[in-house]
């Protein structure tokens, strides 16, 4: 029938060398400005054998900046995840004056420059700040200290849940929270029961990506941080001093592992698509 | 229980969804809202829900104003247009909603809960889907189950949108005999909404014909097929009878 005929010659489908070509521009793409230099590091990083690299990640410097960093991003997530959510649920369900500010706002990060919002947090908190009297005076540290560092990174990785729940949230309908609550379900038994189960997978996602971004920070850390060794240097901020002190096997060997940690995000993320990709499917069927 | 829609009118903005209506529902009956879309049907049926809070006007269930009342607290069964079941959730789990979101101290226990959802089962005649889930049942069935889980937490009144609106002509027929038995067996108060007004005057004992936020006409099905009020309803009935079925 028509159907057949439509199959055979589908109208979309371009020439066999057009997509030869479009691939092969794609693949040599993604190995030269991905894989490689993915590649490099991990060589330069092995160069002087797998123990010089291990002994470099156990230093204790090496060893604070990756307790560090583990620190901050356990601390940022959660509690970019709760206001990524309730952003979400705002602007999803609700129509409100100011929608489109929020959503523009919740884009800030995106725009402005690391290194400006480490400046700005810095001018906010420190020293001589808008707020550095009132912190000095109750012996609060922000500058130069943890919360600086969290605060830096909730900025930084504030719109990954948001922005991966809105659309989801706003596809589906309130028709299942709406059969929770005349069912006599509280807003909080309709959120956990209903709300979150529908949006898990996005929300996971936006929790993975917010992690590998957490984890991988410079410009706004690096300002906020007073590159204290030992104390306050991240990962990311260790290895660039390193690299500029010329410890080239330490540098490579940090950033191997930083990207490993990444890389592991992927996969945890490629492995869950995979491992309930029926489930995933029955989700977004509707 | 009675019902006693007082004067209700609801407007989005500058745009009136409902002109003061007024509809009085005895206990036990059952009732259709008939018009086109737009007619402001599905609205009166939210309001009486509590999904929706009126721009004024009273709701009265057993003569108690229930205005103030929380959705969760008006004890209506809801049955949606396309059902809302909990997709992540079997039917059993569908079901139990209602019973296990009840405060810990009026809550059955698990073995009265699933004694109750097997009854419900039964009831609505599919007794072996209770592991299944929403996306492996048919449209049918899906109807069936989403009544069960509004019947679950025994409410005072049924309140159906669309009920037969996405279901085949087979489907649909038996559907209805099965909503009009389970209505009869339980005495509920129940009211529903559909644009069919052959599915309207068949099913219901009373039926309001609704065009505009406003009601036409209310009365016995054979009422209004023999002596439409006005000539929206003379024209609704009329259009729709030359539609072959």
């Amino acid at each position: 029938m028509a159907d057949t005929a439509l199959h055979a010659t589908p109208v979309t489908t371009e020439a066999r060398s057009v997509r030869l070509a479009l691939s092969s521009v794609v693949l040599a793409l993604t190995a030269v400005l991905l894989l490689a230099p993915l590649a490099v590091v991990f060589a330069e990083a092995l160069r002087a054998g797998p123990l010089a690299s291990l002994q470099a990640i156990g230093q204790p410097d090496a060893l604070a900046a990756i307790r560090l960093t583990l620190l901050v991003a356990a601390i940022a997530l959660p509690l970019n995840a709760a206001a990524g959510l309730a952003a979400a649920w705002a602007i999803a369900k609700f129509d409100f004056r100011g929608k489109a500010l929020l959503i523009t706002l919740i884009d800030v990060p995106f725009s402005v420059s690391p290194v400006v919002a480490g400046l700005a947090l810095v001018l906010l908190y420190g020293s001589g700040g808008v707020l550095g009297d009132w912190l000095k005076a109750h012996d609060l540290k922000i500058v130069f200290a943890l919360p600086g560092l969290v605060l830096a990174t909730l900025f930084i990785t504030f719109p990954f849940v948001a922005r991966e729940l809105i659309p989801v949230m706003a596809e589906q309908s309130r028709a299942e929270e709406e059969a929770a609550l005349t069912l006599g379900a509280s807003g909080w038994r309709m959120l956990r029961t209903v709300t979150l189960p529908n949006v898990r997978w996005a929300l996971l996602y936006g929790v993975l990506l917010c992690n590998a971004r957490a984890m991988g920070e410079f410009g706004a850390v690096a300002v906020i941080s007073g590159k204290i060794r030992g104390q306050t240097t991240t990962m990311p901020i260790l290895i660039e001093m390193l690299y500029n002190e010329y410890l080239s096997t330490a540098a490579f060997s940090m950033a191997a592992l930083l990207a490993t940690l990444a890389l592991v995000t992927l996969a945890l993320k490629s492995f869950l698509e995979w491992r309930h990709a029926d489930l995933l499917a029955a989700t977004r069927r509707h | 229980m009675h019902i006693d829609i007082d004067e209700i009118a609801k407007s989005y903005g500058a745009t009136p969804a409902l002109h003061p209506v007024s509809l009085s529902i005895p206990s036990g009956a059952m009732v259709a809202l008939l018009g086109p879309s737009g007619s402001g049907k599905t609205t009166l049926l939210r309001i009486l829900a509590g999904l929706e809070q009126p721009s004024s006007g009273r709701v009265l269930l057993d003569g108690a104003d229930a205005i103030g009342t929380p959705v969760q607290k008006r004890r209506a069964g809801f049955v949606f247009q396309s059902y809302a079941l909990f997709r992540h959730m079997s039917v059993f789990e569908n079901i139990a909603y209602g019973l296990r979101a009840r405060p810990r101290a009026e809550r059955p226990t698990r073995a009265e809960i699933a004694r109750r959802v097997q009854h419900l089962l039964e009831l609505i005649r599919l007794p072996d889907i209770a592991q299944r889930y929403p996306g492996q049942l048919s449209g049918g069935q899906r109807q069936r189950v989403a009544l069960a889980r509004a019947l679950a937490t025994e409410p005072r009144m049924l309140l159906l949108d669309e009920p037969f609106g996405a279901l085949d002509a087979q489907v649909r027929k038996e559907l209805r005999t099965g909503l009009r038995e389970i209505h009869d067996a339980t005495g509920l108060t129940t009211v529903f909404v559909t644009h069919d007004q052959e599915e309207a005057l068949t099913l219901a004992d009373r039926v309001a014909v609704m065009s505009m936020g406003r009601i036409e006409q209310v009365g016995a099905p054979s009422e209004i097929r023999s002596r439409p009020a006005t000539a929206f309803v003379r024209n609704f009935i009329a259009e729709e009878s030359r539609l072959p079925a």
